[in-house]
Formats: structure tokens, C-alpha cells, sequence
């Protein structure tokens, strides 16, 4: 065990517990809270894996931006405060859950530990430092990173058009013959 | 060093609490937390395979950068569509009955009716003002 390693493993203690409280609290805007908590000494984990770049990143897009969305979107689908029970699903489902997630655990551990098994990084003399993953990112891979910057720009379109569809349908519903016979009504006088 | 068989194994816990999280909800939003610690479970193990040494290209890092922007973009939508659903029907429960009529009779429809909207000819709003003056000049004699 080395020092990076006890360091490794108490960040990653907190990002796992906070990632189940997340997961198992009662109270909806907690989640949310833990969540960032979560991601956040994620962000650390990355740096102790000396990746400064991509910490900074997961601080920027997913603590700053990710996390304060889900808040909006509980804060504009009224999220109840305080203990509610039904946010989850019933007992046996979440039994079934439960033991899927573990499922998923011990398959991926099984089929990773073996993988990383005796593997380790020299982190004192790093092998990508954040001039390198610049150098990668503009120049072996330009084109998908010039691919996410239209897939943002649908995304954006996309979260709009979805919310103006709905404006629109509600505006066409009311198509009824009240409404065509009282603005009818006061032209025909007139005319 | 760092022994790399400590965050592959947080990224395994990970995306198990993740699936936990994703089918012991009902909340819509919720669900979506769960989708998000599988993709950070995702990130965690591509830094972790980059940073093996004699990792070409930078894919590591580079790749964590790339499934962190999808991530956005797939998270704005996600709440766009439970903010509609919301408005649609009144709750993001994903176990409720869903409602599947073809004719929505919203029963906000015949308050929203009686009220003056923006898409009426403005001819209606200046009859309703007619109808109003004179009991205010009424009020105003007695």
C-alpha cells in the first residue's frame, strides 16, 4: 500500500457511500445532494489517478451543470420535501433491484480484477500529462470531438423542440366552438 | 504508484449501485441519478485503463472527456421530457397506469376558454372594455 493508495481508498470510500445514500435516501432533493457529493470526490479520485484534466471537467460539467439541472427539474416537477415513501418502488422490486445491482458487482469485479491484477501506474512520472491529452484531442481526435459539438447543438435544439411540440399541441386544443363564436361574434357586428 | 485494482474495483461498486438506483425508484429524476452513476462508473474505468502504462493515443482521458459531454447532452433531454410528461399529466411516477386516450380532455381547458387570450382579435377585449365602462361610470355617480 502506498501512499496514493490510502488516499485512493478513502476518496473512493466517500464517493461509494454517497453514491448509495444517493440511491437509497427517502428524501427526494437529498438524492440530489448526495449525488453531487458523490461526483464530487469522484473528481478527487481522478486527480489522485493524475488526471488533472478530466477532474476539472467532472468538477465543470457534472457538479456545475449536471447536478444543478436535476435540481431545476425537482424543483419544477414539485419534489416533495422531507421523508416520502413513494419515491421507490415496492419491497420485492427493490429486493430484485438489490440483488441485480450486486449481480452487476461481482460480474464486473470478477472480470476487472483479474484484468488490473498486479497492475500498476507510475504516477511520478506520468505518461499522459494534459499537454499530450490536448495534442490528442486536437489532433487524433478532431473529428469526433467535432462530432460532440454538433451533437450538443441537437441536444440543445432537441430539449427545445420537445417543449415547444407540447406549447403547440396545447395551443391547438382549444379549438372549440366557443372560442370560434365569441371572437366571430363581435367582427361579424361590425361588418 | 498506485495499484489500479482499487478503482477498477470502485467502478464495478459503482455502476451495481448505479443499477440499484435505476430499478428501486419510481421518480422519474431519480432514475436518471442512477443513469448517472453507471456513466461515471463508465469514466471511472476508461481513466483507470488509460492511465495503465503504454496507453496509446490518450484514449483514456480523451474518451472520458467525450462520454462526459454525451452525458450532458443526454441528461438535457432527459429532463426536457420529464419536464413535458410533468406537465402533461401531473406526476413523474414511471410505475403509474400510463394514459393512453386519444382525445385529452384537460380539464383546465374551460377555464382557460372563458379567459381573454393572446389569440383573440382584439375587437373582443374592446367589447369586453365597453361592457365594463359603464358600471365603473355607475360606481363613479354613487
Amino acid at each position: 500500500m502506498t501512499t496514493r493508495d490510502l488516499v485512493f481508498t478513502a476518496v473512493g470510500a466517500v464517493t461509494a457511500l454517497s453514491a448509495l445514500l444517493s440511491v437509497t435516501t427517502k428524501q427526494v432533493v437529498h438524492a440530489a445532494l448526495w449525488l453531487l457529493v458523490s461526483l464530487g470526490s469522484l473528481a478527487g479520485a481522478y486527480l489522485v489517478l493524475g488526471q488533472e484534466l478530466v477532474g476539472l471537467v467532472q468538477l465543470l460539467v457534472y457538479v456545475g451543470a449536471i447536478v444543478v439541472l436535476v435540481l431545476f427539474a425537482l424543483m419544477l416537477t414539485r419534489a416533495p420535501i422531507g421523508p416520502h415513501a413513494e419515491i421507490d418502488t415496492p419491497a420485492w422490486q427493490r429486493v430484485a433491484g438489490a440483488l441485480l445491482g450486486a449481480a452487476t458487482t461481482t460480474l464486473l469485479a470478477s472480470l476487472l480484477l483479474p484484468l488490473f491484477a498486479g497492475a500498476t501506474a507510475d504516477l511520478d512520472t506520468p505518461t499522459t500529462t494534459t499537454p499530450q491529452v490536448a495534442q490528442a484531442v486536437f489532433g487524433t481526435w478532431v473529428w469526433p470531438f467535432e462530432l460532440l459539438s454538433v451533437l450538443l447543438l441537437v441536444a440543445l435544439v432537441g430539449a427545445f423542440a420537445v417543449s415547444r411540440l407540447v406549447l403547440h399541441r396545447e395551443g391547438a386544443d382549444p379549438v372549440s366552438p366557443r372560442r370560434t363564436v365569441t371572437s366571430d361574434a363581435p367582427a361579424g357586428g361590425r361588418g | 504508484m498506485i495499484h489500479l485494482s482499487l478503482p477498477a474495483a470502485l467502478a464495478a461498486l459503482l455502476a451495481g449501485i448505479g443499477v440499484y438506483g435505476v430499478l428501486a425508484r419510481r421518480n422519474a429524476v431519480l432514475v436518471l441519478i442512477g443513469v448517472e452513476l453507471i456513466l461515471n462508473a463508465a469514466n471511472l474505468l476508461l481513466v483507470t485503463a488509460g492511465s495503465r502504462p503504454g496507453a496509446p493515443l490518450s484514449a483514456g482521458p480523451v474518451l472520458t472527456l467525450f462520454v462526459i459531454t454525451i452525458a450532458a447532452a443526454e441528461i438535457t433531454v432527459a429532463l426536457a421530457i420529464i419536464l413535458v410528461m410533468f406537465r402533461r399529466t401531473g406526476h413523474i411516477d414511471l410505475t403509474a397506469v400510463p394514459d393512453l386516450t386519444d382525445d385529452p380532455d384537460e380539464p383546465t381547458d374551460d377555464g382557460r376558454a372563458d379567459l381573454p387570450g393572446p389569440n383573440d382579435p382584439p375587437e373582443a377585449s374592446e367589447a369586453a372594455d365597453a361592457r365594463r365602462e359603464p358600471a365603473a361610470a355607475g360606481e363613479g355617480v354613487s
